[in-house]
């Protein structure tokens, strides 16, 4: 069985999801589209407009492509819906209908991750929905708080694609749920089957950032990894006994190689012997890998342990205001004239008596990656231009607005040979950040809907 | 007698590495370039070493975990990002090239 993966966040490569039906036989199609703060926007946009709330690009993807899911047997899963899974299923259905797809599709959709209704409601019975990373109680900010959704595991996938869905639609469900879904119902895995969940699970954390794992950002002989232009997303070839490999289709190109399967595996990597999903705990650390061939990876030994009993919470509140503004200094003394700007710009702001939470300051060719590591080694007086990055947070607009109208004038007031403004000024940004939490598994109810196209 | 200081090498010669980001934790996975090098690592990039790397650049503790099976280490840099994700001033708010920051550090050759 042939699971590809066609978007890896919602903003991936418009062409990669044609490129995997189109290339050669699969049976699944796997989009992630859900970052952590991705729930608010479109919250936000659900506030608006009650038709919206889902990642919209995955409309005229899916128009792209029905015809050939259909012809081609290709059953799709999708985190696209946010907030929205119902209205999301709804646009892609008449897109299907407009492309005469009546009576030969089956959509699934799956809900129950949206916990915003119900909050009040579970802080009342006692979930205080902490902060994971703080330990501090979710009624500090309660007020502010503008998403709140449950990560989903596989199982309501599961049961959608068992009730015949050829295309799941899902809220928030995890990256790794969205690939083992597919497995554990084409192989009908028990759903004590630590071992073979935990492979499933890795195999989609595997694929789960699409050509991360097959030649994209990779880091090991990076010049010679061959034709990034015409990278080949990943594929999972799965087998009913937990075995897997990773592969890609012919003629494309991108590199799929121990070492860069090996990057992606460590990519935001934990405590690697507990590996926690809601479907089950992997253990990373039994993870064999050979390579079994050109552009493929074999996967084996993979071990899981018991799921937990609760689910991980995703809330996003609204914090307060931010604003980057930047100024590029030329040669010579590129590094000192930005360094004189930026003390210029900071005493200016403290004679406003302007209240921010951090003003963060970077030379961009100089310090903006690797801070004080980079700078022992650099020649500063040979930098052919440095591009002065000032950046402000405060929980009031007002400052952050000021700020705004203090970079530009640095350009005739400040240190010379100074360009690189066209853009004009900054604009203050809203804030919206992350509250990770846990939930009791059984105070949350997936929900798994069917609409026939 | 003389005694002669020990060869050093660049991290970026024995291992790659790729970084990431949960909230306001960073994680750097690095990964031996030959499986020869994993217990040259093992012995010499050790969490209190690279905490004495990132000095003045990250504000917590740093922990290790070991992966002898993909030659990996995984490092978990704690208060790296300036709050994490959307609160971050940071061009780097993600932790993504915190990566190519470890392999700067120098440690013993091997033998």
């Amino acid at each position: 069985m042939r699971i590809a993966a066609g978007q890896g966040f919602w903003g991936d490569w418009l062409e990669a999801p044609y490129r995997q039906v189109t290339g050669g036989p699969i049976d699944y199609l796997m989009m992630d589209y859900l970052a952590e703060v991705t729930m608010s926007i479109l919250q936000k946009q659900k506030s608006r407009d009650p038709a919206s709330g889902y990642a919209k690009d995955f409309v005229p993807q899916m128009e792209r492509i029905l015809p050939l899911l259909v012809e081609r047997r290709v059953k799709v899963t999708a985190n696209a819906g946010g907030v929205n899974p119902r209205a999301c299923a709804q646009a892609v259905a008449a897109a299907a209908r407009q492309l005469g797809l009546g009576g030969k599709l089956r959509i699934g959709v799956v809900t129950g991750d949206d916990l915003l209704p119900r909050l009040d409601g579970l802080l009342a019975r006692g979930h205080d929905l902490k902060n994971l990373d703080t330990g501090r109680p979710l009624r500090e900010i309660r007020d502010r708080v503008l998403a709140a959704n449950a990560y989903l595991g596989a199982a309501p996938l599961v049961e959608a694609l068992r009730q015949g869905a050829d295309i799941v639609i899902t809220g928030r469900v995890t990256d790794t749920g969205l690939t083992l879904a597919p497995m554990v119902h084409a192989f009908g895995w028990r759903a004590d089957d630590w071992d073979k969940l935990a492979a499933g699970t890795v195999a989609g954390h595997t694929i789960e950032c699409g050509a991360q794992c097959s030649g994209g950002n990779c880091s090991v002989d990076w010049q010679r990894i061959p034709d990034l232009a015409n990278v080949g997303y990943p594929i999972v070839e799965a087998h009913a006994d937990g075995g897997f490999e990773i592969t890609k289709h012919p003629d494309t190109g991108g590199r799929i190689s121990v070492a860069g399967v090996t990057e992606q595996l460590v990519y935001e990597m934990g405590d690697p012997t507990t590996y926690i999903t809601p479907d089950c705990v992997a253990d990373f650390t039994t993870i064999r890998l050979t390579q079994a061939g050109k552009d493929r990876v074999r996967f084996a030994g993979i071990k899981g342990r018991p799921a937990t009993n609760k689910l991980k919470v995703s809330l996003a509140y609204f914090y307060g205001y931010k604003a980057v503004g930047t100024l590029v200094y030329a040669w010579p003394d590129a590094y000192r004239k930005a360094q004189a700007a930026d003390r210029v710009l900071r005493r200016r702001l403290h004679d406003l008596r302007l209240a921010f939470d951090a003003i963060h300051t970077e030379f961009v060719g100089a310090d903006a990656t690797h801070g004080s590591l980079a700078t022992r080694a650099t020649r500063f007086a040979e930098l052919p231009e440095v591009q002065l990055r000032v950046a402000v947070r405060s929980r009031e607009a007002g400052p952050v607005e000021r700020f705004t109208r203090e970079i530009a004038p640095l350009i005739l007031n400040g240190p010379p040979s100074v360009t690189g403004f066209a853009g004009g000024r900054p604009k203050p940004e809203e804030i919206v950040a992350y509250w990770p939490a846990l939930i009791d598994k059984d105070v949350v109810e997936p929900c798994v809907e069917l609409v026939d196209v | 007698m003389t005694r002669k200081a020990a060869p050093k090498v660049l991290l970026l010669d024995l291992a790659h590495a790729r970084s990431g980001d949960k909230g306001d934790t960073a994680n750097v996975g690095l990964i031996a370039l030959k499986p020869a090098y994993y217990p040259h690592l093992v012995k010499h990039v050790t969490a209190a070493r690279v905490a004495r790397h990132f000095r003045g650049l990250i504000t917590g503790k740093v922990e290790r975990y070991e992966l002898p099976n993909l030659n990996a280490l995984n490092f978990l840099l704690h208060g790296a990002l300036d709050g994490g994700g959307t609160v971050s001033l940071k061009t780097d708010a993600q932790g993504k090239v915190l990566s190519t920051a470890l392999l700067r550090m120098e440690i013993a050759a091997p033998r």
